[in-house]
């Protein structure tokens, strides 16, 4: 095997803390406590790091990355390594006066996230009250301190109908890009799968308003679109391919190959400050498990796609069939494809269960259930 | 709502916020950081680009890459309207 290239993009998870409940959220269900937060310090020594290996982009996530207070401070040591800085926010916790302060302070970007078109249901999805409005504030503050602004839309059976509004919304608070995300099926929204899969039908709806819409807004607003695996013929190149061109730092360290490296329990992971970030990315055991082609089992090993979807996602051959290993089940040649889709099919086709809402409460008792497996 | 941008010989382009030249040492390639993207420049699309200061305009960058390259004009302000315009749709240029 080559050498690995080195990351081009770190997500920097600086907490588990989030006012909003979003039924899929990205986090673990085990949600990381305030105290086992990296410092500051600790921050700024990643930062540094991770510009030395070559990164180009930082994105500062969570859980709620405005929960820090000294979020101003690591957008700056970002600026001044070189990176470029993105922040992943859902916007209710900024006011204009720290908003100016992070663009001051060099940030690049700003991705809101809305959780529906509208107050009452992008309220109820979030499990936060007064939401939308004080989205709408952030958004155009955002737009007012010249930062470029992506909406990001999580879409799903409880939502995409108001698909076309929420492009309108994008479109309205003069956003560059927006991002339109079937929901990905780990943690979280594995548990809220029953209450969040879409029906074939509404899937092939909204990817026809998004290429309309797409046609129409070209040059004003661009969409990215992210389709849902679970009615997919062939996998996403997730992540761009396991430990190539991506990594995670978790709020307390812990260092990923993706945001939800963690639900693969066979997998231990080093943490930042033992070893360098070098070192873990060349050696650690959870970066080469599956990086490159030689883990890879028939057929992905001679398949002509092995180099451009790399196999697809780790996270969904370990939560659909208890093995990381395993082919992917998105993927039409894996034997658990069928039973894949039909999972989808029957699930969508009931009348959807209701939300368990992410609070640490609630993952303490979903992270000790017995997942439920196709095989 | 945000205007689409068309690019003519009178437009002056320019890198808006949150857009950035940079020279990627680890790769040594020279890229474009924006929004979620990482664009790749080659040699050509690297000397439109540098050139998009926000003062000239395309007529401007057309005759410096004329005079720079020893070729047609007709050309360059072809490939240069291609490339901005593409730029502009994909909401990283101003202009």
């Amino acid at each position: 095997m080559t050498a690995p290239g080195f990351p081009l993009a770190v997500l920097a998870e600086l907490t588990h803390r989030c006012p909003l409940q979003c039924p899929y959220c990205s986090n673990p269900l085990a949600l990381e406590a305030a105290g086992a937060e990296l410092s500051t310090e600790a921050w700024k020594a990643v930062i540094a790091e991770v510009a030395d290996l070559g990164t180009l982009q930082i994105h500062f996530s969570g859980g709620e990355p405005t929960a820090r207070r000294d979020l101003e401070v690591l957008v700056a040591a970002a600026a001044e390594a070189g990176l470029y800085s993105n922040l992943i926010t859902a916007g209710v916790l900024l006011d204009r006066a720290r908003l100016v302060a992070l663009a001051e302070a060099g940030l690049d970007h700003l991705q809101l996230s809305f959780q529906d078109s509208a107050a009452a249901g992008c309220d109820r999805i979030g499990g936060y009250k007064g939401g939308f409005e004080k989205k709408l504030d952030c958004a155009r503050w955002t737009v007012e301190a010249g930062l470029p602004l992506t909406l990001n839309m999580v879409v799903h059976r409880q939502n995409l109908a108001n698909l076309p509004e929420m492009l309108a919304l994008a479109e309205r608070l003069e956003a560059r890009r927006v991002e339109i995300a079937h929901v990905q099926y780990y943690g979280w929204a594995y548990l809220n799968r029953a209450a969040l899969m879409p029906t074939r039908a509404q899937l092939e709806e909204a990817t026809a308003v998004v290429e309309a819409a797409r046609e129409r807004l070209k040059g004003v607003l661009v969409i990215d679109y992210v389709v849902p695996d679970y009615y997919a013929r062939r996998p996403k190149s997730c992540m761009g391919g396991w430990g190539r061109q991506f990594l995670n730092i978790s709020p307390a360290g812990k260092v990923l190959p993706c945001h939800a490296a963690e639900s693969i329990t066979d997998l231990t992971f080093d943490r930042v400050g033992e070893k360098s970030l070098r070192e873990i990315w060349l050696h650690s055991p959870a970066f080469e498990a599956y990086r490159g082609t030689a883990w890879m089992p028939e057929p992905c090993r001679s398949c002509e796609r092995r180099e451009i979807d790399w196999g697809g996602c780790r996270c969904q051959a370990f939560a659909l069939t208890g093995r990381a290993g395993n082919v992917d089940p998105a993927c039409a040649l894996s034997p658990e494809h069928e039973a894949m889709q039909a999972l989808a099919s029957a699930e969508s086709a009931k009348a959807a269960r209701e939300f368990t809402y992410r609070t640490r409460k609630a993952g303490e008792v979903a992270a000790q259930m017995i997942p439920e497996r196709l095989v | 709502m945000s205007e689409k941008i068309t690019i003519t010989e009178d437009s002056v382009p320019g890198l808006p916020r949150g857009v950035k030249l940079r020279f990627d040492q680890q790769r040594d390639q020279w890229v474009i950081l924006a929004p979620e993207r990482l664009f790749v420049l080659d040699a050509i699309a690297l000397e439109i680009v540098k050139r998009c200061d926000g003062e000239a305009s395309v007529a401007e960058i057309v005759n410096d890459l004329a005079e720079t390259f020893a070729a047609p004009r007709d050309t360059i302000l072809k490939d240069v309207g291609a490339l901005l315009q593409d730029l502009a749709d994909k909401r990283i240029l101003a202009a």
